[in-house]
């Protein structure tokens, strides 16, 4: 019996990985004002841009070298809601994703990309990082190596 | 030998920060009300093509784009249909390239040319090879778009930011079509409702010096 539920929560927490939520921005503002972790890695990125794809993996390592740190990597797909099912879950899975992922939830490009920053032009990738105990917020709209990614993180630290 | 070597120091110092001012100035690119800068850019025809040219024109609808983004890619036929639509009305789509075409292939002349073949487009693909007008513009992202009106004062910026607000197109009747909205305004002597707006796509495939 007790096998049994442990066999059953181990098929419900890999189900559990390969899945999307939908997150809203004012769903991620909440997560950095209650969230137990200090500094937030906000990546904007989507499917279909290949730049994004090429960076994905430095966010992965950002977050396992510094998983003892109170730092929070999160990929935040931009794609069309349409393509949940037929893209991002997909892309999520192939690519065995450890950080987490979600895809973002406003109606609007006009609306969300204002409020993320107003000098956002409106290209991806973009990365936000925000410090939630210092209460400062950096937008940085350029494509990261691994050693730049890590002293942005470093210096927002 | 000194001060010759002094003054070719400060000469120095004066060029590299002229350069910086330079650069700082054109990273900006340019706001509504701004005179944008006449450009000489080669088109898939082969021919060099400027704004000047067109002396009929009561403005223009400048289009950064390529060939390889999806966000061009979804746009296209949009793009397509409003210099259908604009051009009859004065203000004739000119399509500019300005992507680093070596680390993006896809980009290059040939397959511009290709591209502008297979879709007939009825508006110039030109190439910013030197990128120096899309840095001079300020644009960021492909597709983006700049609507200059020919005033008194030269080439006016009227608009700059996305075709319309439904990237996907999902309903053509309940989007916001910003560029058109823009030149219907212009035509009718009316304020132009939305000047701004933000343009999600690819960024600009600059070039590295290498």
């Amino acid at each position: 019996m007790k096998f049994k539920f442990i066999i059953l929560i181990f098929i419900c927490s890999n189900s559990l990985f390969a899945q999307v939520n939908l997150l809203s921005l004012n769903q991620l503002e909440s997560r950095f004002k209650q969230g137990k972790d200090t500094v937030y890695v906000v990546n904007f990125w989507a499917t279909w841009c290949a730049p994004c794809i090429k960076e994905l993996p430095f966010f992965e390592e950002l977050n396992s070298n510094y998983k003892n740190e109170p730092i929070k990597v999160i990929l935040l797909s931009v794609d069309f809601k349409s393509k949940l099912q037929s893209a991002v879950i997909p892309f999520v899975k192939r690519n065995n994703l450890n950080v987490e992922v979600f895809l973002l939830n406003e109606r609007s490009e006009q609306d969300y990309i204002e409020k993320v920053s107003r000098n956002w032009a409106g290209s991806i990738p973009v990365t936000w990082v925000i410090n939630a105990k210092s209460k400062t917020r950096n937008f940085y709209e350029q494509e990261f190596t691994f050693a730049t990614l890590e002293k942005v993180y470093l210096s927002n630290k | 030998m000194k001060n010759l070597r002094l003054s070719l120091k400060s000469g120095l110092f004066l060029i590299v920060m002229l350069a910086f001012f330079g650069i700082a100035k054109a990273q900006n690119g340019l706001q509504i009300g701004d005179l944008a800068a006449d450009f000489s850019l080669k088109n898939v025809d082969g021919k060099m093509i400027s704004m000047a040219n067109y002396t009929d024109a009561k403005g223009f609808v400048v289009v950064f784009t390529c060939n390889h983004c999806p966000y061009a890619k979804l746009y296209e036929q949009r793009i397509m249909d409003l210099d259908v639509k604009l051009a009859a009305k004065g203000y004739p789509v000119l399509a500019i390239n300005p992507n680093d075409t070596k680390d993006y292939p896809e980009d290059s002349f040939e397959n511009m040319i290709k591209r502008s073949d297979e879709k007939n487009y009825t508006f110039p693909y030109l190439i910013d090879d030197t990128q120096q007008v899309a840095k001079t513009y300020g644009a960021k992202a492909t597709p983006h778009i700049y609507v200059l009106q020919k005033t008194k004062k030269g080439l006016e910026v009227k608009y700059i930011g996305a075709i319309d607000n439904d990237t996907e197109n999902i309903s053509s009747e309940t989007s916001t079509k910003y560029v058109e909205d823009a030149i219907n305004a212009l035509l009718n002597n009316k304020k132009i409702a939305v000047t701004q707006t933000k343009a999600i796509g690819c960024s600009i495939k600059w070039k590295t010096a290498d």
